[in-house]
C-alpha cells in the first residue's frame, strides 16, 4: 500500500519527534542549536542552577554577533556591558566544550549567516536558536525555529524543546519578477497581503517558479522575515540549488557520505500532491519594489503609491494603526513616499548582508555618490562576506561612492553596539523591522526596503525608485 | 521540582492599549545588554513611558494609582516581534502575573507560558469593557480564573480563551517543561541514533 504523499515539514517533525508530551505537545530533537551572546548567558546560569549538563555540546554552535562593534572589532569593547556579554559567551563556550566562531576565527558573523556558510544549516534537519529570525535557515528545507532563553536551556540539556505542532500554509510566487524587483520585495509583499500576524499558528512554505530560480541567498532573505508575517517557521524545499550551494563547505558532508546526505536530502522535500492547511498564490509580476511606511512590516506600499490616509479607511483598527503609525513616523497621510527626505542609509543586516546583496548594488552604485547629509553605512553579515566582497573590489566601490564600510555584525539592525540612529533620523534600511526605537534611538524611524533600493535611496537623498536612480530595466 | 499551580491570579490591572505591540516597546534591545534577566523590570515599555511623560501626560506604569498592578492588559498580536524572553521576563519581574489581550505573537506566548506568566485571551468588546472598569476603579480587584476560564471584575464576568495545552500545563503546575523533557533521555538518544547528522564527529 503506497502511503500518501507527504510535505517536507511532516516527514522532518516526524524524523525528530521523541514523543508526546502529557501537554500533547511534542518533544522535538533539535539537531542543531546555534547560539549568540545576548540570549544564551541566562540559559547558561539556569543549566548551572539546576547542576545539569550539555547534552550534546557537539550540536551547539555559537558565534558573537549583536553587540560587536563594527567600526573596529579590537577588544576590549568601548562598552563595558558588551564586553561583559562576549567574555560571558566565550567562557561558556570553553567550559562546555561547544565551538565558537569567535572574531579572530574569520568566521564570525551574524549566526544566521554563519550556520549555512559553514554548512552547518542542512535540508531535513531541525534548527534552534534563541531567535526569532532563526526562520532563515528554513531555506535549506529544514524546520528552523526561534526560542526563548528557557527554551535555549531546555535544548543544551536535553536537546530537544517542547513544542506543538503548526499547519503548513503554502506561498506559490509564480511567473517573474519585474526588473529592480528583489526577493525582499517578495518578502514585504506577502506580509503586507497576508498581514503581521497571518502565519500565527503556521510553517510557510515558499516555492513556485520564482522560488525554483532564486539563489539560496534570495530564499534566506524571505524566510528570514517569515516571522515578520507571524510564522515561526518558513521553509523552501531542497533541490539542485541547495546541494550545489552546500558542497564542500566546512560541514558539509565529503565522499560517500555527500552522496548518501544528497539521497536523504532530497527524501525530505514535499511530495506533489501533498496535503497544506493553506495555499495561497501570488503572480511575480504583481510585485512591485515595496517601501514601508509605517511602524510594522505589514506596513508596506509600493515605491509608485502614496501613504495611507487614515480618512479613506472604515475599518476601527485599521485606521487607527495608521493614526499611529503616521503620527510616530512624522509622515503625511496621501503624500507619495517617493521623495521622502532620509537622513541614514543602512545596509545590512541578516535579512540582506550577504555577498549577493552587496555584489548586485556594486553593480549600479558604481560612478555614483551618496548625497551630502547622508549617513551611509554598509556592513556585511559574517567576516566571510567581508573578505569576499575586499576580493572583488566591492567595498571599494562602496567607499568611493561614499559609504562607510564596516566589519562584520548586527549593527544598525537593532543598534545593540555603537551604531544608532540619533533623535527622529529616518533611516532606508535593509533590515527586517521598523518597529518604534528599533534603531536605537526612541524617536528613530525605519523604511525598510530592498539593498538597491537602500542605495537608491542614499544617493537620491531621499526615498527613491532605484529603477529611476540606476536606469534598471 | 515541583512547579506552583497557576490556576487563578487575583490583583489589580492595567492597561496598555494598542495592536500589535512589539517586543522591541516592550523591552528597548539596548535593556538585553546584560548576562542576567535581574533588573529588567525597570526597562518594562521605558521609551513609551517617557514618551508619554514628554507629552506632559502620565503612562499607567508610572501612574500611583496602578502601582502594584499584576494583570497587564492590552490588544492584538501582542509580542510580536523578537523571541527575547527578555520581553516576558520584564512584565513577570515588574509584578505582573497574567496578561488579558486579545491575541499573541506565538513565540511571546511560548516564552510566557514556560515562565509560568499566564496570557489569556478575551474577545475585544470584553477587553473594553475591563479596562473601562480598571481606568475607573484601578482598585478594583480582577480575577483571571483558568480552571472556570472567566476574567471577574467589579460584578462583572468576562469569558476567557487559551490553548488547552498551555492551561493545563498552568492548572497543574507543568508549565516548565524541563523536568518532563529530561525524563526522555532515553527516547532522545534512541531518536537521536537514528539521524545520521547528529553522530559525534570522528576526530
Ligand atoms: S541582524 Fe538584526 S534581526 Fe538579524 S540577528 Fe542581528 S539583530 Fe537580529
Amino acid at each position: 500500500m503506497r502511503t500518501p504523499p507527504h510535505n517536507l515539514f511532516d516527514k522532518v517533525w516526524a524524523a525528530h519527534a521523541v514523543r508526546e508530551l502529557v501537554s500533547g505537545q511534542t518533544q522535538l530533537l533539535i539537531g542543531t542549536h546555534l547560539i549568540h551572546e545576548v540570549t544564551s548567558p541566562q540559559a547558561f546560569a539556569m543549566l548551572q542552577d539546576l547542576g545539569l549538563k550539555v547534552a550534546m555540546p557537539h550540536r551547539t554552535f555559537a558565534t558573537v554577533d549583536h553587540i560587536v562593534p563594527t567600526d573596529r572589532q579590537t577588544e576590549p569593547f568601548s562598552d563595558p556591558l558588551a564586553d561583559a556579554m562576549i567574555k560571558a559567551l566565550r567562557k561558556n563556550c570553553a567550559e562546555h566544550g561547544i565551538t565558537y566562531f569567535d572574531l579572530a576565527s574569520g568566521r564570525q558573523g551574524i549566526v544566521h549567516m554563519v550556520g549555512p556558510e559553514q554548512g552547518i544549516t542542512q535540508p531535513g534537519t531541525t534548527i534552534a536558536c534563541g531567535d526569532s529570525h532563526t526562520s532563515t535557515h528554513g531555506a535549506f528545507g529544514a524546520i528552523a525555529l526561534g526560542i526563548g532563553t528557557s527554551q535555549v536551556r531546555d535544548v543544551l540539556a536535553t536537546q530537544t524543546v517542547a513544542l506543538g505542532r503548526l499547519k503548513v500554509r503554502r506561498i506559490n510566487v509564480e511567473g517573474k519578477l519585474g526588473p529592480g524587483v528583489y526577493a525582499k520585495d517578495v518578502i514585504l509583499h506577502i506580509i503586507r497581503t497576508l498581514g503581521v500576524n497571518g502565519g500565527t499558528g503556521f510553517a510557510y512554505e515558499y516555492g513556485g517558479a520564482v522560488f525554483d530560480r532564486f539563489s539560496m541567498e534570495e530564499r534566506m532573505t524571505v524566510c528570514n522575515m517569515s516571522i515578520e508575517g507571524g510564522a515561526r517557521v518558513g521553509y523552501v524545499n531542497p533541490d539542485e540549488t541547495t546541494f550545489t550551494y552546500l558542497k564542500g563547505r566546512p560541514y558539509s558532508p565529503t565522499g560517500a557520505a555527500w552522496d548518501e546526505a544528497v539521497a536523504r536530502w532530497r527524501a525530505f522535500a514535499s511530495e506533489s500532491g501533498c496535503a497544506y492547511a493553506d495555499v495561497v498564490t501570488i503572480q511575480g509580476a504583481d510585485i512591485p519594489p515595496t517601501v514601508t511606511w509605517g511602524i510594522n512590516p505589514g506596513q508596506g506600499i509600493a515605491i509608485t503609491e502614496t501613504i495611507p490616509d487614515p480618512a479613506k479607511t472604515k475599518e476601527v483598527d485599521e485606521k487607527a494603526a495608521i493614526v499611529e503609525a503616521l503620527a510616530y513616523m512624522k509622515l503625511t497621510a496621501g503624500a507619495p513616499i517617493k521623495g521622502t527626505k532620509i537622513d541614514v542609509a543602512f545596509l545590512g543586516s541578516c535579512t540582506n548582508a550577504r555577498l549577493s546583496d552587496f555584489k548586485e548594488v556594486a553593480k549600479y552604485l558604481k560612478g555614483h555618490r551618496v548625497s551630502p547629509g547622508v549617513k551611509a553605512i554598509a556592513v556585511p553579515g559574517s567576516q566571510i562576506v567581508g573578505k569576499l566582497c575586499a576580493e572583488l573590489g566591492i567595498d571599494r566601490v562602496f567607499r568611493e561612492a561614499g559609504f562607510d564600510w564596516r566589519e562584520a555584525g548586527c549593527s544598525m539592525c537593532l543598534a545593540m553596539n555603537p551604531d544608532k540612529l540619533v533623535g527622529d533620523q529616518l533611516c532606508a534600511s535593509s533590515s527586517n523591522r521598523n518597529f518604534k526605537g528599533r534603531q536605537g534611538s526612541p524617536t528613530g524611524r525605519t523604511l525598510l526596503m530592498s539593498p538597491l533600493m537602500v542605495a537608491a535611496a542614499a544617493v537620491a537623498g531621499s526615498v527613491a525608485d532605484a529603477r529611476e536612480v540606476f536606469g534598471v530595466r | 521540582m515541583a512547579l506552583a499551580k497557576i490556576t487563578s491570579i487575583s490583583g489589580r490591572g492595567l492597561a496598555v492599549p494598542g495592536n500589535d505591540i512589539d517586543t522591541d516597546r516592550i523591552i528597548p534591545a539596548r535593556f538585553l545588554k546584560a548576562i542576567t534577566f535581574d533588573g529588567l523590570g525597570e526597562g518594562l515599555f521605558f521609551d513609551a513611558r517617557k514618551a508619554v511623560t514628554a507629552a506632559g501626560q502620565v503612562h499607567p506604569l508610572d501612574d500611583a494609582r496602578f502601582r502594584g498592578a499584576k494583570i497587564l492588559i492590552s490588544g492584538a498580536n501582542f509580542g510580536c516581534g523578537s523571541s527575547r524572553e527578555h520581553a516576558p521576563q520584564a512584565i513577570q519581574k515588574s509584578g505582573f502575573r497574567a496578561v488579558v489581550a486579545e491575541s499573541y505573537a506565538e513565540i511571546f506566548f511560548g516564552n510566557s507560558t514556560t515562565i509560568g506568566l499566564a496570557c489569556v485571551s478575551a474577545d475585544r468588546a470584553d477587553i473594553a469593557r475591563l479596562t473601562a472598569a480598571v481606568e475607573a476603579n484601578p482598585a478594583l480587584e480582577v480575577t483571571v480564573d483558568l480552571v472556570r476560564q472567566e476574567i471577574r471584575f467589579g460584578g462583572q464576568t468576562a469569558k476567557l480563551t487559551m490553548r488547552d495545552s498551555a492551561r493545563d500545563a498552568l492548572v497543574h503546575g507543568r508549565w516548565d517543561p524541563i523536568g518532563e523533557l529530561l525524563e526522555g533521555t532515553e527516547a532522545v538518544v534512541a531518536a537521536a541514533s537514528r539521524l545520521p547528522y547528529l553522530a559525534v564527529p570522528q576526530k
